[in-house]
């Protein structure tokens, strides 16, 4: 099954009742097979074709205040342009849930994928997950609901899939049962809805004197999300058998170099990985799946005996360098025993990065932690 | 109001909590008034942004001063030049 349209089964299982989305690429499969489904009878929800994604999202919130369960989708230029919506949802703690079938921005005009779009939504207060193949796709887009719609957390949640590389590959992928998600995802009941009989006004002006108190009570319930999100894919993986994990390892015991990666890539760099491996070096690599929430204990915990840690990121902070490199860097910073952090940019606009890429980005990552370099981040693959 | 007092995504669960807002606070020039020249043409109280502008017994146009920001529109469009604005005293 096509990835895009295990995304959309998913959200049938979970039974969403508002779909609002503009269909953008690569993430288009995804709403246009939603639409397929609400149209043939098979899920009843509420489809609302709007005119852009700033509309798309904007429909979200009142559907999402209302008490409805509402997903929908985007990428790309497509998050940008519903970029402002974005923080009003996790602000005003509105439980939606959205795909973003991650994709390179413009300009140059690109329709493939990397991590632009996620890096221009880090501090809009959702939930954000990493995911790196269908399976998991499916399970985090059911799990986000809950996550979402948790008594303690009502905040949107956002699923990462790479746009193209992952979106639009064909795997084997395991649905689960709809009886089996119906016991999984309890009815949502929002605590304050739209309501005639009871009044109330959301999303109001905040003057100086309670602005900040409003951003920390926001931080707050963000930061305490994480427990109930630890909890959820605990019970996701006691009920359906796959477990998840904020910080994912692979063969990251006794390493002296890690990789850390995100995304879809991360299952081409175990192909390195085991290479090198069997080569007799100790390379390991390491995922973050919990992008927001920021997993800082979990990778404190995972990178403790390493060396040398070298980081591919997939988007380029313009005139800074590779944003989750930089992330990584603050988190290990307070660490007495701080391993060398070499990052790399690479995979940008959909450039494929092969097993032998990832061999060649590891081995000059060792050279630069052994050697240094005269430049604070390397481009990878650039022809010169 | 603390942190842990702001109800959940900041929702206001009563009406009218606007009506608390003191803006008066943040006036610097305060309107003050010769009604001898005033001619009751609420001029001043179409033109104030704050809507705060009420007659009294008399049928006087005044501002009240719990809201009343010190824009000056009125003194501004008062034909009859009944409103001065002063400096707002500590």
């Amino acid at each position: 099954m096509e990835v895009s349209i295990a995304v959309s089964e998913a959200v049938k299982l979970a039974n969403a009742d508002v779909i609002a989305a503009y269909p953008i690429t690569p993430q288009t499969h995804i709403v246009e097979h939603l639409a397929e489904l609400v149209a043939q009878g098979e899920l009843d929800a509420e489809y609302v074709p709007v005119e852009s994604e700033h509309s798309a999202m904007s429909a979200c919130l009142g559907s999402s205040a209302a008490g409805a369960r509402t997903f929908t989708a985007t990428a790309g230029q497509g998050l940008e342009l519903m970029h402002e919506v974005v923080y009003v949802a996790s602000a005003m703690r509105l439980p939606i849930v959205m795909a973003v079938a991650n994709r390179a921005i413009s300009s140059p005009l690109s329709v493939w994928g990397d991590h632009s779009d996620v890096m221009s939504v880090r501090d809009t207060g959702w939930i954000q997950i990493f995911v790196e193949n269908g399976q998991e796709a499916v399970d985090n887009t059911i799990c986000a609901f809950r996550m979402a719609e948790d008594a303690r957390v009502i905040l949107p949640v956002m699923v990462h899939l790479d746009g193209l590389h992952l979106s639009h590959m064909v795997e084997p992928i395991l649905l689960p049962d709809q009886k089996e998600v119906d016991e999984f995802l309890p009815q949502f009941n929002y605590p304050l809805p739209l309501n005639p009989n009871k009044p109330v006004t959301m999303g109001a002006f905040a003057p100086p004197v309670v602005f900040t108190e409003a951003k920390w009570a926001q931080e707050m319930n963000l930061e305490k999300s994480k427990e109930v999100i630890l909890e959820i894919w605990k019970k996701f993986g006691d009920k359906f058998g796959r477990y998840y994990n904020p910080v994912e390892c692979y063969r990251c015991q006794d390493c002296d170099t890690l990789i850390m990666t995100m995304g879809s890539f991360s299952e081409t760099a175990m192909m390195a990985v085991d290479r090198m491996r069997e080569s007799g070096q100790k390379v390991g690599l390491f995922r973050i799946r919990l992008w927001r929430p920021f997993p800082y204990e979990e990778l404190r915990r995972t990178v403790k005996n390493a060396k040398t840690i070298v980081v591919l990121d997939r988007a380029i902070s313009l005139g800074m360098g590779g944003p989750a490199a930089s992330e990584l860097r603050n988190a290990l910073y307070p660490l007495e025993k701080r391993p060398k952090i070499v990052g790399f940019v690479g995979g940008l606009g959909g450039r494929d990065v092969s097993p032998t890429d990832f061999e060649t980005i590891i081995r000059r990552g060792m050279e630069i932690a052994a050697g240094g370099s005269n430049r604070e981040f390397e481009i990878y693959g650039v022809r010169e | 109001m603390t942190w842990k007092d702001i109800e959940i995504g900041g929702i206001v669960t009563e009406p009218g909590s606007a009506s608390y807002l003191q803006t008066g606070t943040w006036r610097s020039r305060c309107p003050t008034y010769d009604h001898s020249k005033c001619i009751k043409c609420a001029i001043c109280q179409t033109y104030c942004p704050e809507g705060c502008i009420h007659q009294n017994a008399e049928g006087y146009y005044l501002a009240d001063l719990f809201y009343c920001k010190g824009c000056g529109i009125c003194a501004k469009e008062c034909p009859k030049k009944v409103i001065t604005m002063i400096e707002e005293k500590e």
